[in-house]
């Protein structure tokens, strides 16, 4: 088994959705995220908040930010395992952002060869 | 894992109900005229909780979490903005210090504040300078948390149409410099008369309109009682008449399960299977119906709410005292003027003094013809007295009046049997 990321970009954010579709909305991904658990392949996984800062160069210049278009930003991420890419492809089809027009980047962890 | 299985499952509305509260308190906090912050602080509040919970940690209150953020969200406001200079609101001296800003924050989302809130939005929502469609929209948007397509879903109308008449209320509050303040002790019961009529409304939209989906209907129900209970359970609001509203609500919902069949076409009170009445509901009413039924005034409610008790509490649809409800329709229609409580009368009469004379009756309303219930009902009756040719008529008539899926096919579904 592999180790993939899932990166989620954009979704409810970038939707005007109502109290009572956002819990509907929120209950499918605890589903969800309840069936990648039950299945035993769920590393891990945390919501990020919605900016933070932004350490670059060799000056180490600090700026706030990142500052992107709701449906650019990343939500949150997930590694799972998976027999190679195109299961973890699978497996991510089942998530409920497409629901609200969101987008999900599945990249494989780089593996450190001795 | 036990633990957190009951933790992943949330009280149903819980979002739109929470919503609908800290709504009511931002907007104490902001100032009417600022409605628009607190609710999109609100907005972004619910959007955190989505974002943070559904990864699968729902925290163990997560009422307090959701207070805990907005509350947040709401000081970081106020101190950026200066906002806090600005604000006229009956706690706006408490927001201009430090030494009081968090404090006077945390106390407006205790359970009491809470409620007081939420009753000044009501009072502020039924404005005098509202029409009743406005009031309407407002205390969905504001106070029961739906969004502005919800609502065009619910009337049959369009979210373009609720966005634009929410827009325009938002600049008359504006203009008028309208406030969540209480009515002064001499228009409490005149104000309370108009918070009472909207929640009758919508109660009225959500029972008897013909949208097509069962849910929505309930929602408007729903929230109505939610709204009304609020106003019983304050000694400002708890007049005898927001009690009988209160108990006709309870017994029509008792009906919800037995009025409509698998198809969601409408079972007549004759026909309905009495064990599928919500006895709970039933006794809900006749407690509220004790506590309406106190002081000299009599309200048009506690005729119909009395109405609406003597068919709850009859043991089936022969044994129903129909003189009692026919002597009640009287009254009402000698006060009320309103046809389609005489339409209802006529109905009650044919029960009392036989389908001729109801007939009679019927045809001497002219002001309904092109109703498409009036003509239902003609047909109906004709039926009963064995006229399939009259029968046919009106319910061919009746087609031409609706526009609804289901009573399209309830109508055609009776000329069958002409």
């Amino acid at each position: 088994m592999e180790k993939f990321m899932y990166l989620f970009r954009g979704g409810a954010q970038s939707q005007a959705l109502s109290p009572e579709n956002m819990q509907a909305h929120m209950q499918k991904w605890v589903g969800w995220m309840k069936s990648l658990g039950e299945k035993g392949i769920m590393v891990a996984g945390e919501p990020l908040q919605q900016t933070g800062m932004q350490v670059s160069g060799n000056k180490k210049v600090v700026t706030d930010g990142p500052f992107v278009e709701a449906k650019e930003m990343i939500g949150g991420y997930l590694i799972v395992t998976a027999k190679d890419i195109n299961d973890a492809v699978e497996i991510s089809k089942d998530c409920p952002i497409f629901e609200v027009d969101g987008k999900l980047e599945v990249r494989p962890v780089q593996k450190m060869e001795m | 894992m036990e633990n957190k299985q009951q933790v992943n499952e949330l009280v149903g509305h819980l979002f739109r109900h929470e919503a609908g509260k800290m709504v009511a308190v931002l907007t104490r906090v902001f100032g009417f005229k600022n409605i628009e912050q607190a609710e999109d602080v609100v907005h972004d509040t619910m959007l955190k909780a989505l974002e943070t919970w559904k990864f699968g940690k729902i925290p163990e209150n997560p009422q307090a979490w959701l207070y805990s953020s907005a509350k947040n969200k709401a000081i970081d406001i106020l101190r950026r903005q200066q906002l806090k200079y600005k604000i006229e609101s009956d706690i706006s001296y408490l927001l201009k210090s430090e030494y009081t800003l968090a404090p006077a924050l945390n106390e407006m989302f205790t359970e009491n504040e809470i409620k007081d809130s939420q009753l000044r939005m009501m009072f502020a929502c039924c404005h005098q300078s509202f029409s009743p469609e406005v009031q309407i929209t407002l205390i969905l948007k504001t106070l029961c948390g739906l969004s502005a397509k919800e609502i065009g879903n619910a009337f049959l109308s369009n979210e373009d149409a609720v966005t634009k008449r929410l827009y325009r209320t938002k600049e008359k509050i504006r203009g008028e410099n309208l406030t969540l303040d209480y009515p002064g002790a001499d228009a409490m019961s005149q104000r309370t008369e108009a918070v009472l009529k909207a929640l009758y409304l919508m109660f009225n939209e959500g029972y008897n309109s013909s949208h097509p989906e069962k849910l929505i209907r309930e929602d408007l129900c729903e929230e109505a009682i939610r709204l009304c209970i609020l106003l019983s359970e304050n000694t400002k609001t708890d007049f005898p008449q927001t009690n009988a509203l209160l108990a006709m609500m309870c017994y029509h919902v008792s009906r919800f399960d037995a009025r409509l069949d698998d198809k969601g076409m409408i079972i007549l009170l004759k026909d309905q299977d009495r064990n599928k009445w919500n006895r709970f509901l039933i006794e809900k009413g006749n407690e509220y119906m004790q506590l309406a039924a106190t002081g000299a005034m009599i309200h048009d409610f506690h005729i119909e709410a009395a109405i609406a008790s003597v068919h709850a509490n009859a043991g089936s649809y022969e044994e129903t005292d129909w003189k009692l409800i026919l002597e009640m329709y009287n009254s009402l229609f000698e006060r009320t003027a309103n046809p389609m409580v005489d339409l209802n009368r006529c109905l009650v009469l044919g029960e009392v003094e036989g389908v001729e004379k109801a007939i009679t009756e019927l045809l001497k309303m002219k002001s309904l013809s092109e109703n498409c219930y009036y003509n239902t009902t003609l047909a109906e009756l004709y039926l009963k007295s064995g006229n399939k040719i009259k029968a046919k008529e009106y319910l061919g008539k009746a087609l031409t009046l609706t526009a609804s899926i289901a009573e399209i096919e309830l109508i055609r579904k009776k000329i069958k049997q002409c």
